[in-house]
């Protein structure tokens, strides 16, 4: 039904059409009109954040734990500016974000007026989509194409930036087309794979003799029935499957076939099976740089199949053998139909020689530790928290750093949408604000944010929002204090000079958390750990737990920079002075 | 040994380099010529050259035309990239097609007196430029043809007294009936 309304109402009764119940913000000049139409209605709830990339990450934790959009309404200038980091982070992960911000009026636009800035020239190259709507009567159209855009194809954010003349001006609202099209005539997501490669894919898997599933985020983002899917297949098939960080929970992580997270701080065992497999069957990954490691001798001698519902994604990195360009659900599917109906009969004898190989690798342990009884050792500690919380309808966020490493390799994840961590962009500070995000769709749920001691301080000030909002996310600091994860690279890198890595004036978080009116606990040694542990899950309300570590552990297994998979430091050379300080080549210390 | 200055490339790729024309039809709203723009800037792809025109008013639909140059695997980086782009309708690699029809258009003035103006003027006639403006002391020439005969039209004219060049850059169709 159309309707005649201002253009501030349209924001709201467009969320309101998209079924949108909570959206994060802060108010500003260039946002008043929509903050007075929130003010006067119940349907859409607003969560006030401290800083606006808070906002940003609590939309995206909010987005990825329920595979809706995250919504987020800030201010022109300084409001959208602040937003940057939280869309790029989004845009590399493939969340789907819906950013509005307000704008200075039009006839201002390009006079360096009051908080003017060029939001969607900012943010053009780190969104999906972005528009400015100069007229009110296109507000309605191109709020419902954002929310299009975002959450179909590939997700991603897009920025909608209203101006606020556009924001008191009356129009006609349409409502969304039922037709879930856009109007953009080449923008169209390609969802079923081809055929063909898809019969031939099947035959090249049934032939293989080494074969090994690397899957990604992608299946996640694909829903709960793709991860379904993946789990018939690598079942029906029996072959090992390994994922990146963004692809934990798809597959249960407790299931004999799951060989751990591969890449940079991957296992022994997924590693080599991915350098050592003869059939290599991508599925929602995109083999980037902290996958592939040393680029040239990747995985020599496999044949890769790569399902992808981004045709850019093919070939980028790595050259693949048959694509498929598809949505990971609709591809898994058929392929899983091809399979039925032809019955390929695997080479059994071989595969049974693969998983020897792959056992021999597991018996190299790569993720022991050397545990201490008077230190908390950081991996026990992650150890403990999933023991404790494991049973528990738990949901895990993390920050950037070792301690995201360790919760990567240390908790096991048995559904999808349990795991929200800053992949490609690595961003500090995504935590805390995402596990915010998190507890808003979750209420009852436990939302943890693994944190670091460097990174939670970033974003810190969101515990002021948990606070107000009766949020009761347990922030479980891995306090080494340093940061850990670049400490532990200038020891590899640069002779051990720690050059600006130590934080020498740490709060004292207990007392932080109480100043916000949350609670603070600490704890120092490891048999109190488990206690400590208990009273961070069964106290109300928001915690910021201080796990006081070993300081200068580091994380194992690494495939060092411009090293192969086969190159793999691990833990057991952690003493031998000679093997870490030669462990980089020349070439690889100019890498990332 | 070589030194690479990030993960991406660590090979070192020894696949020539190729120059290709691209042809791309987009939707004509704001900002769109920004997008393709900051796509080539973001992720280090060359632009030789890159012209933009609305072509179907009706449909509000422009066609940039885009000469690059890269590897194979980095051309067909930039046809997916650019079909990304959610105002993009289709990307064609002429090139990859088959020889496309190229014709770029130059104006070019020519200052001088004497033999060098008569030379200037004789060569203008091999090349069929036009003269379309001239002073006593000056000719402009309007040149159109494919990118190199503008280019040995323009060194040509450089010794007999070559003020200023402006060129369109490239306009470009594939043969045949069809469209792309
Ligand atoms: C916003 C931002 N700035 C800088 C970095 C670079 N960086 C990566 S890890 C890290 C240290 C993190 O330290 P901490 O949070 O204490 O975690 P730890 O490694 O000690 O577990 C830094 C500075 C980053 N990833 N993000």
């Amino acid at each position: 039904m159309k309707r005649e309304m201002t253009g501030a109402e349209m924001v709201i009764q467009a969320l309101a059409d998209h079924g949108v119940e909570h959206i994060f913000g802060y108010p500003g000049g260039a946002v008043l009109p929509i903050y007075d139409e929130l003010f006067q209605q119940e349907k859409v709830k607003h969560i006030l954040v401290r800083h606006e990339q808070g906002a940003g990450h609590a939309a995206e934790g909010y987005a990825r734990s329920t595979g809706k959009p995250g919504v987020v309404l800030v201010t022109s200038g300084p409001g959208a500016t602040n937003m940057v980091t939280a869309l790029t982070d989004a845009l590399m992960d493939s969340i789907p974000l819906v950013c509005i911000t307000g704008q200075v009026p039009t006839q201002l636009i390009g006079n360096d007026a009051f908080q003017e800035c060029d939001t969607v020239g900012i943010t053009r190259p780190c969104t999906k989509h972005n528009w400015l709507v100069r007229n009110v009567n296109d507000l309605a159209r191109i709020i419902h194409e954002a929310f299009y855009v975002a959450t179909s194809g590939r997700p991603g954010p897009v920025v909608v930036d209203v101006p606020k003349d556009v924001q008191f001006a009356t129009g006609t609202y349409t409502p969304p087309p039922t037709s879930g099209k856009s109007s953009y005539k080449g923008y169209v997501p390609q969802l079923k794979g081809n055929m063909a490669a898809i019969r031939t894919a099947v035959e090249m898997m049934a032939k293989a003799k080494k074969p090994v599933f690397y899957t990604g985020g992608g299946v996640v983002n694909s829903g709960p029935e793709a991860c379904h899917l993946l789990r018939e297949l690598v079942r029906m098939t029996g072959y090992p499957i390994t994922s990146t960080l963004m692809g934990l929970g798809a597959y249960p992580g407790s299931d004999k076939q799951w060989l751990g997270m591969l890449g940079m701080h991957g296992t022994y065992e997924a590693n080599l099976a991915m350098h050592d497999c003869d059939v290599m069957v991508c599925v929602g990954a995109r083999f980037d740089d902290r996958i592939t490691g040393r680029i040239d001798a990747f995985s020599p001698g496999s044949k890769k199949i790569h399902i992808d519902i981004d045709p850019s994604s093919i070939n980028k990195n790595v050259h693949v053998d048959l694509p498929i360009i598809g949505d990971v659900g609709h591809v898994l599917e058929d392929i899983l139909r091809v399979w039925r109906d032809t019955q390929p009969i695997p080479d059994k004898a071989a595969l049974k020689k693969w998983w020897g190989r792959i056992e021999e690798w597991r018996e190299k342990d790569c993720l022991k530790y050397r545990p201490n009884e008077d230190v908390i050792m950081p991996q026990y500690a992650i150890q403990r928290l999933y023991e404790a919380t494991k049973k528990r309808d738990t949901y895990i966020t993390t920050e950037v750093g070792q301690h995201q490493m360790w919760a990567a390799q240390f908790y096991r994840f048995e559904e999808p949408k349990r795991w929200m961590t800053s992949g490609g962009l690595g961003t500090m500070g995504y935590g805390l604000p995402a596990a915010m995000g998190v507890q808003v769709a979750h209420p009852k749920s436990l939302v943890i944010d693994i944190a670091g001691d460097a990174s939670v301080l970033m974003t810190m000030q969101e515990i002021s929002t948990a606070v107000q909002y009766r949020l009761p996310i347990k922030i479980f600091i891995l306090n080494n204090q340093y940061m850990g994860m670049v400490r532990q690279w200038q020891q590899l890198l640069h002779g051990n000079r720690l050059s600006e890595s130590y934080m020498e004036s740490m709060p004292d978080f207990v007392k932080l958390a109480e100043a916000y009116g949350a609670t603070g606990i600490r704890c120092q040694k490891p048999g109190e750990l488990d206690a400590a542990i208990d009273k961070m899950i069964t106290t109300d309300g928001p915690v910021i737990f201080d796990c006081r570590v070993a300081n200068l552990a580091n994380c194992f297994p690494m495939i060092p920079s411009g090293e192969p998979h086969n190159h793999m430091l691990l833990g057991e050379d952690a003493d031998d002075e000679d093997a870490i300080g030669s462990a980089i080549g020349e070439e690889g210390k100019a890498l990332v | 040994m070589t030194q690479p200055g990030s993960a991406y490339f660590l090979s070192d790729r020894r696949d020539v380099e190729e120059t290709h024309t691209l042809s791309v039809l987009v939707d004509n709203e704001p900002g769109v010529l920004a997008r393709v723009i900051g796509l080539f800037s973001g992720r280090g792809y060359n632009i030789e050259s890159l012209t933009v025109s609305e072509t179907e008013h009706e449909k509000h639909l422009s066609r940039i035309t885009i000469v690059t140059t890269g590897t194979p695997m980095v051309l067909e980086q930039i046809r997916h990239q650019l079909g990304r782009l959610v105002p993009v309708h289709r990307v064609t690699d002429l090139t990859h097609e088959g020889a496309p029809l190229e014709r770029e258009l130059a104006l070019v003035k020519v200052k001088g007196t004497g033999e060098a103006r008569v030379e200037a003027l004789r060569m203008a006639d091999a090349f069929r430029a036009q003269v379309i403006d001239a002073t006593t002391e000056h000719f402009t020439f309007e040149i159109t043809g494919r990118s190199a005969k503008i280019e040995q039209f323009v060194s040509l004219m450089q010794p007999l007294g070559l003020v200023e060049v402006a060129r369109t850059g490239v306009a470009a169709l594939c043969r045949g009936a069809k469209a792309m």
